[in-house]
């Protein structure tokens, strides 16, 4: 069976099948059984690993669980303190990242006139993006945490992230800018506009599905991280009393909430936590993939 | 280089306000990661250090006995460098062999069909949150390894039973937590291999799977490095998917032992510490930021590396 299998060639190509086609070999054989168990177990596991969560965490939503603040008085759990909580940490991340993270790149992509300033930022974001989210917590908690005062609270937790998913929006934007068609750019300024006008009429707009895809996986991001929240954003699980005092007090995300429930050894909460969390993350996949889709077929018809 | 347009006011007196200030805040955004990175270090470093020399360098970083509660407190952490060293390493062991040859599956054998179901499929792998891998730890891997300690180690007089929060378990999180991450960029190096090569190889007469295995992946070589140098960041990185598989309590690490990661000593930790422990941890968090660096600079001078050899 080794070498009958069609080769997937990308392009139309003269010679895509060996000339041995008939011939078996028995270490072909076992190469082709290795690739296809390798490939087995990763499908396997991720399959593996929905299945399971979604059977153990169905049975544990239920309207109460959805919709209460955990209570020890009624004995009962809920999550809709850590929903608000995210939806927070998701709204003041982004309002403080996309702005800065979209600049950065109409920096790079249109401003900078190349040399060693650019090699500098670029070697920095991609340190930006290695650096792992433990690492990014313990610099909240000394720097936003004790030097600016801030304590636990959510402004912590979002400025925090906020650097965290920088590099990732900065990306995202520098790869949209790059595909808009270079006679965009001199058709505007041919006719008068001036740099900034013409950025902001013609480059961002054409841009926006790729930066919005770009927003869309910082979500996913920041929806998903815990250790960068454990030690900044704290564990408070009620709702807010005041719209916006509520920035300043502490506030535990979803994931915080899942680890505190594992600690505990509370594993049904927490299976509950992880089906709202992975629908979350499924929703968001699926949002960008159409959005990107969407973006490159538009490219292909102009 | 892409030709440059210019405003056909691009003169320097004929600039307004406006432009000037929008050059200048954007000037701005794009300093701000060279800005952040700088700081993190500067923080990391002024908050790292004085545990340093409170200890002394070498009781800190060769002591063996990690105490800190003691009454004459003891802050040993070679076992825990060792632990993330040796884990890390565990896991790019299984996790890149399983990663690179997924990734010949979906370049080069798979149909085009499977290919599009399975690509999603992974990526959808790398955006799971990392506390759902420690959930599914604690409740499968951690049961299984226990039956197995308990067979193993029947009659044993010495060993301390961990319930199977042990350093297998947390190797085998970690592996399974970089797979996406390799996968996804051999995958992208194995298609940037040209067509001509495997042609020219199968032309030669090599079979499919020796074309695969001594042309293609040759070719895709420093793609394949870079996967496992950023597979190495991440894995070492990960915090919250081990901190309750790998048991946490200061070993050495061996495969049954219960162990302790960098992150994971950081994470346990950090709550209720005061003081010079502290201090400690945070000279923990320090030790982890110059294996992330070092990571960080050798990924640089390999993507760096391959650009020069694609320009020539």
């Amino acid at each position: 069976m080794t070498n009958d299998i069609v080769i997937p060639v990308q392009k139309e190509s003269a010679v895509t099948h060996s000339i041995y086609n008939q011939k078996n070999r028995i270490s072909d054989s076992f190469l082709t059984f290795l690739i296809y168990l390798c490939a087995s177990i990763s499908i396997m596991v991720l399959v593996g690993i929905m299945g399971y969560v979604f059977v153990r965490g169905i049975p544990e939503i239920s309207l109460e669980f959805l919709t209460t603040v955990p209570s020890t008085i009624k004995g009962t759990f809920g999550i809709v303190g850590n929903i608000v909580n995210t939806l927070y940490v998701v709204v003041i991340t982004l309002l403080i990242a996309t702005p800065l993270g979209v600049g950065a790149a109409i920096y790079l992509n249109e401003y900078a006139k190349g040399g060693k300033a650019v090699r500098i930022i670029e070697f920095t974001t991609e340190t930006l993006a290695g650096i792992p989210s433990i690492i990014f917590g313990l610099f909240g908690y000394v720097f936003f945490g004790n030097t600016l005062g801030l304590g636990y609270s959510i402004l912590t937790g979002a400025l925090t992230l906020s650097i965290m998913v920088l590099p990732l929006i900065t990306r995202t934007t520098q790869e949209a800018l790059k595909t808009v068609p270079e006679s965009y750019r001199s058709g505007a300024l041919g006719i008068g506009a001036t740099k900034w006008y013409m950025i902001r009429t013609i480059l961002l707009p054409s841009a926006m599905p790729g930066i919005v895809t770009g927003i869309i996986l910082a979500i996913g991001r920041i929806v998903g991280e815990s250790a960068a929240l454990l030690f900044t954003a704290g564990s408070g699980y009620l709702l807010p009393k005041d719209f916006f005092g509520k920035i300043f007090e502490s506030g535990g995300t979803l994931t915080i909430q899942l680890y505190l429930c594992m600690q505990k050894a509370k594993y049904g909460q927490a299976f509950g936590i992880a089906v709202v969390l992975l629908v979350i993350v499924l929703a968001i996949n699926g949002l960008a993939k159409f959005l990107s889709h969407k973006f490159n077929t538009e490219v292909k018809e102009s | 280089m892409r030709p440059k347009s210019y405003s056909i006011f691009g003169g320097h007196g004929s600039k307004s306000g406006v432009e000037h200030a929008a050059e200048v805040i954007f000037t701005v955004c794009g300093f701000f990661a060279v800005l952040a990175v700088a700081s993190i270090t500067l923080y990391m470093i002024i908050s790292g250090t004085p545990a340093l020399f409170k200890v002394g360098i070498l009781d800190i970083l060769f002591g063996t006995i990690w105490m800190p509660a003691a009454a004459t407190p003891s802050f040993g952490i070679l076992y825990v460098i060792l632990t993330s060293i040796i884990g890390t390493a565990l896991a790019i062991l299984i996790g890149v062999p399983i990663g690179v040859m997924t990734a010949v599956f979906l370049a080069e054998v798979a149909p085009e069909r499977l290919t599009n179901i399975v690509r999603p499929a992974v990526e959808l792998l790398a955006g799971i949150p990392s506390v759902i891998y420690g959930l599914l730890g604690i409740l499968i891997l951690n049961p299984l390894m226990y039956k197995i300690e308990l067979k193993i180690f029947a009659g044993s007089t010495t060993h301390q039973f961990t319930g199977g929060a042990n350093l297998i378990s947390a190797v085998l999180v970690l592996a399974l937590m970089i797979l996406p991450t390799v996968i996804n960029i051999s995958e992208s190096a194995l298609r940037a291999v040209p067509q001509h090569l495997r042609s020219a190889s199968l032309a030669l007469g090599a079979t499919k799977i020796q074309t695969i295995f001594s042309a293609v992946l040759p070719a895709a070589k420093s793609g394949i490095i870079t996967a496992i140098v950023l597979g190495t960041g991440r894995a070492i990185g990960e915090a919250m998917a081990i901190s309750l598989v790998s048991g946490s309590s200061v070993n050495m690490p061996l495969p049954f032992n219960s162990v302790r990661f960098l992150t994971t000593a950081i994470v346990s930790e950090m709550s209720y510490s005061a003081g010079l422990h502290k201090q400690v941890l945070f000279t923990i968090g320090l030790v982890l930021f110059a294996f992330i660096m070092l990571i960080n600079i050798t990924l640089n001078n390999l993507l760096k590396k391959g650009e020069e050899s694609h320009d020539k």
